[in-house]
């Protein structure tokens, strides 16, 4: 697969689908919150971490995988499930708490799975990351040429998990590719008064696997660093570590006010945005016309609101439902 | 005595404003700070955002970040670092915002400082509160959402407690800061009066300025009754004392007990509550099997089943994870409806 024409296209295209989805689904969480937020009101209670800045690491490494390659994520998810394909409705559905959910209303936002698509979310930092590993393992030990992928933040990096996991996959050789999204903020900790070293690309060489920084949020770039380590995996070679510098350009969650954050930082965010920047890019070097890009955004939306109205008009599990489980 | 038998913790008279939980608590770190300088706080997001819970608020501002530590996201090198500093001399509270995360450092805390004081054959103590946040009802999901009291009740070593109101959250928090034993520091999110959560408003009572402490081995009656006993904490007691007055007009005479402290549980408080009404419900939302109620009722039956006039019941979390859909979390949450529904069963 290469970067041609269309895969930019369909990159770009998953990049705003996430963004208008992200976006129209804060209305939604919104509704029921204002004037006063709180957590508990409206139709789509609890925290809400949307990855708007966050979509090229996403879309870079997804079109290397294969629907039976395991892939996942942690809390910020979205960008990675809609790249992944997982059924839309589904996600929406999930998030309003409806039985069309993909985890018909138990898992919510932060553990969205879809088992199909081999997808999984943790609501714990680098919790996926072991998980991910077992799954190289198996794959390993059955021959096959699988490879898993789990995308884990900046703060991941500083947990024993991340470095337990990348320690086996050095050794074992295993075939497991960790994407660390580096927005650069744990909350409301920055990444360099988090982390002793100012790239964890570096902390690769500690355990026996390239280490591939991915600079300025590019999905060109992104796109290149996964072929090459996905390809390795496939054929034996182990595992990779690649860290993408991207940006979160909202809260940790919706409703935080950031009032952590550098003025400056936060007012220069719009130009940092990899959307409208990929956009001026295809334009530019003439990948797609503007009348082709606004026909796919208005699609998309379509689709998009589509899904939203689906999970608004679907029902919710029966309240005794929560006492179903497949513990036996 | 600030926890007499009698008091009322909705009457609270000591002091002369109200404060919420979680400024409650950052009040009584600052002043024990201000007297005591081996005291200091680490954990995450606890400087400039003061604790996602506002717990610590105001404190980087006074103290500074020698004393207010910010770490990673490396729950089993701070809370083992607070360990060590409390083994060395210093007086930490680490701060772990969410029950659910302690998965990750759980090594720190059971074999670390819950063991060590013993295995060392009392040559070492470990002086620290480990902060964190409890409880659901706000869509947060089966990671977020927790209580696990008996978790790490059951582990000896370990004081665990979880006060009801901000009065007591500041007298206990000041106690567990002196305490020479690691003390588990619940605050239940329903309780702490923080704007953007569900609130208990009764939670948040008056708060005297100067310091004070509140026991962690003592329960407390909260409403005094003949015909049954309540023993309940956080946010359940508020359910229980909404029960009771239901009751009331039932012409049932409900006793009240805010259990507070965890571990050691004042088990002779709550026996001589039951030996009085002779019934028992006890209430909590930690999952129900191997929980809070099942010791208390044993703890009750092994001392003297006769002063029983009925089976013990049991109001808990369901023995399942916590499902984010709104309905479903709803009516697995205790409530007051189901205490009700219990302590019929009695009569």
């Amino acid at each position: 697969m290469t970067l041609n024409a269309d895969t930019k296209i369909r990159m770009y295209e998953q990049m705003f689908r996430n963004r208008y989805f992200e976006a129209s689904m804060t209305e939604v969480y919104m509704e029921g919150k204002r004037p006063k937020f709180d957590l508990a009101k409206g139709i789509f209670p609890g925290e809400y971490h949307v990855s708007a800045g966050q979509e090229p690491c996403a879309v870079g490494v997804i079109p290397h995988l294969r629907d039976d390659d395991w892939c996942g994520t942690g809390h910020r998810s979205h960008h990675v499930a809609i790249a992944r394909g997982i059924s839309g409705k589904g996600m929406t559905a999930e998030m309003l708490g409806k039985i069309t959910g993909l985890c018909r209303g138990y898992g919510g936002h932060m553990h969205l799975f879809d088992k199909s698509k081999n997808f999984s979310t943790t609501g714990i930092v680098a919790e996926g990351m072991p998980m991910a590993l077992g799954a190289a393992l198996s794959y390993k030990m059955r021959g096959r040429d699988n490879v898993a992928a789990v995308f884990v933040g900046e703060g991941a990096a500083n947990q024993g998990a991340f470095h337990e996991t990348l320690n086996m996959a050095g050794l074992w050789r295993l075939p497991l590719i960790t994407i660390i999204e580096d927005n650069s903020w744990g909350v409301s900790v920055s990444k360099k008064e988090s982390t002793a070293v100012a790239s964890n690309v570096t902390r690769a060489a500690g355990y026996n696997m390239p280490g591939v920084l991915v600079e300025n949020n590019d999905p060109y770039l992104v796109y290149e660093a996964a072929q090459a380590a996905v390809g390795r995996a496939r054929e034996g070679g182990g595992p990779t570590l690649i860290e993408v510098q991207t940006v979160r350009l909202e809260g940790h969650f919706t409703g935080d006010v950031e009032q952590y954050r550098p003025e400056e930082e936060k007012k220069g965010l719009p130009e940092n945005d990899p959307i409208p920047r990929l956009r001026a890019r295809l334009l530019n070097e003439n990948t797609a016309s503007d009348e082709t890009l606004t026909a796919l955004e208005d699609e998309v939306k379509k689709e998009v609101d589509s899904w939203i109205v689906f999970a608004r008009e679907s029902e919710y599990p029966r309240p005794e439902d929560a006492l179903i489980t497949p513990y036996e | 005595m600030l926890h007499s038998k009698k008091r009322n913790i909705i009457m609270a008279d000591a002091g002369n404003r109200k404060l919420n939980m979680a400024r409650a608590i950052s009040e009584a770190i600052a002043q024990e700070m201000r007297r005591d300088d081996r005291v200091f706080c680490m954990g995450e997001d606890i400087r400039h955002v003061g604790g996602i819970w506002g717990h610590t608020a105001g404190l980087y501002d006074e103290f500074g970040a020698e004393r207010i530590i910010d770490t990673p996201i490396s729950e089993t090198g701070f809370i083992g670092a607070g360990v060590g500093a409390a083994i060395e001399g210093m007086r930490p509270i680490v701060d772990l915002m969410f029950v659910d995360f302690f998965g990750v450092c759980m090594g720190q805390i059971y074999s670390a400082a819950a063991k060590t004081p013993y295995m060392s054959g009392g040559q070492v103590s470990v002086p620290m509160v480990i902060n964190t946040a409890v409880g659901g009802s706000y869509g947060d999901a089966a990671q977020h959402s927790q209580c696990l009291y008996s978790t790490f009740a059951h582990l000896p070593g370990l004081k665990v407690v979880l006060p009801s109101n901000s009065h007591d959250a500041k007298g206990m928090m000041t106690s567990a800061i002196r305490d020479n034993s690691p003390v588990v520091f619940m605050l239940h999110k329903n309780c702490l009066g923080v704007p953007f959560l569900g609130i208990e408003n009764r939670a948040t009572v008056n708060v005297p300025r100067e310091q004070y402490c509140v026991p962690l081995n003592k329960a407390g009656v909260v409403r005094a009754g003949t015909d049954v006993t309540i023993a309940s904490m956080g946010i359940c007691l508020y359910h229980s004392l909404d029960a009771a007055a239901s009751l009331e007009t039932d012409g049932i005479s409900a006793e009240v007990v805010d259990i507070r402290s965890i571990a050691p549980l004042d088990r002779a408080t709550i026996f001589n509550s039951v030996e009085k009404t002779g019934r028992l419900v006890v209430v909590d939302d930690d999952y129900r099997s191997y929980g809070v109620g099942a010791e208390i009722i044993s703890s009750i039956v092994e001392t003297d089943v006769g002063i029983l006039k009925s089976s013990p019941q049991r109001v808990a979390y369901p023995d399942i994870s916590v499902p984010f859909s709104p309905p479903m979390e709803q009516f697995a949450l205790p409530n007051a409806e189901k205490v009700l529904a219990a302590v019929k069963t009695l009569f």
